[in-house]
């Protein structure tokens, strides 16, 4: 287990170490410099501001320097609002972001697992067809589609919900359903194929023959064991949730990370899609490996295939 | 109980009839169709992409506007006899759009699905083929490739490269391929020891031959199903990146970009928004049911 996680930690890190010196150089490359959109500035003052960003520098230096930025957990400055870091910009908005995110993976993994759970119980009856026809149409339409739906139907028709905006939990509930329908039919169909295969074990026939209660082997038996795949699924849940919050949060007007950077890609802001790109990147990347751990941990079989796999 | 002799007749032994197949021998594709065919799900997807295609090839021929001309003179016009599908803010036809940008958004589907394949074989075919550190190595590429989140790469290398069609396609292309070769490895793995490709091998041919005639030809199925799950996901892409400002620029029409010029105006013009939307899902519902039953019918496992 300890290999495992080592190997997967060693991955990890080259996966990142890639982004962060894509980012490096794709700034480079990126067409302009920084300041270009701006007027034209007298020579002095723009060799000053390049001193004072480390561009005069050669690249092997700002490289170097960059990497010891992002170990040392900073992002770089914004090149468009001189006050401001994208340190600045992740502690603003991540937050919001993060509270949203948590409403739909609790919304997609509650509702995706009932609704796996009812459409294998009723195996080929109406209840499953109609899980699976949700399913269906939660893969089928784009998180932005659903949320300008929701929003035109349900906000500005029925005046049910607010349109927009981040005030109270009344405002999150649109964005939180739009952004968790997609891995919300996900973890429906796995949870449904998941349940079905359990279903089908000995242990289930030898629980029913010793009197037990449908009740026990549903709860005891059967979703403790199907469950276990749907963890695996929560690491693709994260990175849609993630990437889905970019278009979720400008259609709903939201202050959140998400929404500064689509901004930022808007303003050509570069420094900050770099920064918050990388910033991204980890995340996503250490709550996957989290999510392997977590697994390895909860699944006893899992620890055999990870020794083989090591050898 | 007495039952007369003379019910019972000597056949004598017929060995040639008893061994007789009285089924029709079908090829493995035949097969595979037949049991597509009962997927009824997938078969209206089948029918729902002909349409989509069909509407694609000649939906702008079908009314006398052009997608991109303007005429401001009717504007915002909802859908009506003379614009079938309303008209949007510079009063171009709705109708010639969405059916302009479904040639756009499937094209680059397919387009980034042959991409993948192409890169997607030949990474994976030599892998597997080649085994040892050949296989080691590239495949620890991929490995780590694929930690690279793909809506980001594909974001920064738009922001990069600049908007456009093709620096669309290339973006999606560029860690789209992994999950092809690793499908393509996993097949050649588990053929390549079968004794057709040692009797091959045996009659003098060569790596090359051994692939393009034996290997891939047998994975066919896994890689057809891939590619058809890669195209909606494509044009998810294509879509979201337009959501988000780095989208195609006009005038081309795209999905996306209608949906999000359609997004602005939707308090006040919901037809602008409402039919790229009901085309993306109906396109990506299509192609995924189309591969999903595609997957049912070619997995063994399933066969009665």
């Amino acid at each position: 287990m300890a290999k495992y996680i080592g190997k997967r930690l060693l991955y990890m890190i080259l996966s990142l170490w890639m982004i962060v010196t894509a980012t490096f150089f794709f700034m480079r490359i990126a067409p302009g410099n920084p300041f270009a959109s701006e007027k034209k500035l007298p020579p002095e003052i723009e060799a000053n501001l390049n001193a004072h960003f480390g561009l005069d520098k050669p690249w092997y230096a700002q490289y170097w320097e960059y990497l010891v930025r992002i170990v040392n957990w900073d992002f770089g400055p914004s090149f468009k609002y001189k006050s401001q870091t994208v340190n600045d910009l992740i502690n603003e908005g991540f937050p919001v972001s993060f509270l949203l995110g948590m409403e739909a993976i609790f919304i997609a993994v509650a509702i995706g697992v009932i609704l796996g759970i009812v459409a294998a119980l009723k195996h080929n009856r109406w209840p499953d067809y109609t899980a699976m026809i949700v399913a269906v149409l939660g893969i089928s339409v784009p998180s932005f589609i659903m949320a300008s739906f929701l929003q035109y139907f349900l906000a500005i028709k029925m005046g049910i919900f607010p349109v927009a905006r981040w005030e109270s939990f009344m405002h999150s509930v649109l964005p939180a359903v739009a952004l968790a329908s997609t891995p919300m039919a996900f973890i429906a169909r796995l949870t449904r194929s998941s349940m079905l295969e359990v279903l089908a074990n000995d242990y289930i026939k030898t629980a029913k023959s010793k009197g037990l209660s449908r009740g026990v082997i549903t709860v005891k038996h059967t979703i403790r064991n199907a469950l276990l795949p749907v963890v695996t699924y929560m690491g693709p849940l994260t990175a849609g949730i993630l990437t889905g919050s970019f278009v979720i949060e400008r259609i709903f007007g939201i202050p959140g990370l998400g929404a500064h950077f689509v901004t930022s890609i808007n303003n050509r802001d570069y420094t900050v899609i770099m920064g918050v790109t990388v910033f991204y990147s980890i995340l996503l990347l250490v709550s996957i490996l989290l999510v392997d751990i977590a697994y390895g941990i909860i699944d006893p079989r899992i620890k055999l295939a990870g020794g083989k796999k090591g050898e | 109980m007495q039952i007369s002799k003379d019910k019972f007749k000597v056949v004598g032994t017929q060995l040639g009839e008893a061994e007789r197949i009285s089924k029709p021998s079908l090829s493995f594709w035949k097969d595979v169709f037949i049991r597509f065919r009962k997927n009824k799900l997938a078969l209206f997807g089948l029918v729902l992409l002909g349409l989509l295609i069909f509407m694609a090839i000649f939906g702008p021929y079908m009314t006398p506007y052009d997608y991109a001309s303007n005429d401001l003179g009717n504007k915002n016009q909802p859908p009506s006899s003379e614009h079938w599908f309303g008209t949007d803010d510079l009063g171009r036809d709705m109708f010639a759009r969405t059916w302009e940008g479904a040639r756009i958004s499937i094209f680059i589907g397919v387009a980034a699905a042959v991409i993948d394949l192409i890169i997607g074989v030949f990474w994976g075919g030599i892998a597997g083929y080649k085994g040892g550190r050949t296989d080691e190595g590239m495949m620890r590429f991929a490995d780590i490739l694929y930690g690279v989140p793909y809506l980001l790469l594909v974001i920064l290398l738009m922001v990069v490269l600049g908007q456009g069609l093709s620096t669309m396609i290339i973006a999606m292309s560029i860690t789209g391929w992994i999950n092809m070769s690793r499908i393509v490895r996993g097949q050649v793995l588990s053929l390549k020891n079968q004794e057709y490709v040692l009797a091959a091998k045996t009659l003098g041919a060569n790596t090359s031959r051994i692939m393009s005639k034996h290997l891939i030809p047998n994975s066919m199925g896994p890689i057809l199903v891939t590619m058809t799950l890669t195209i909606p996901s494509a044009i998810f892409t294509e879509a979201f990146l337009s959501f988000i400002g780095l989208g195609l620029t006009p005038p081309i029409a795209s999905w996306g970009t209608m949906a999000n010029d359609g997004l602005a105006a939707m308090r006040y013009y919901p037809w602008r928004l409402f039919f790229p939307a009901i085309f993306i899902c109906l396109t990506i519902f299509a192609f995924n049911v189309v591969g999903d039953g595609l997957r049912d019918a070619l997995d063994p496992r399933m066969r009665k």
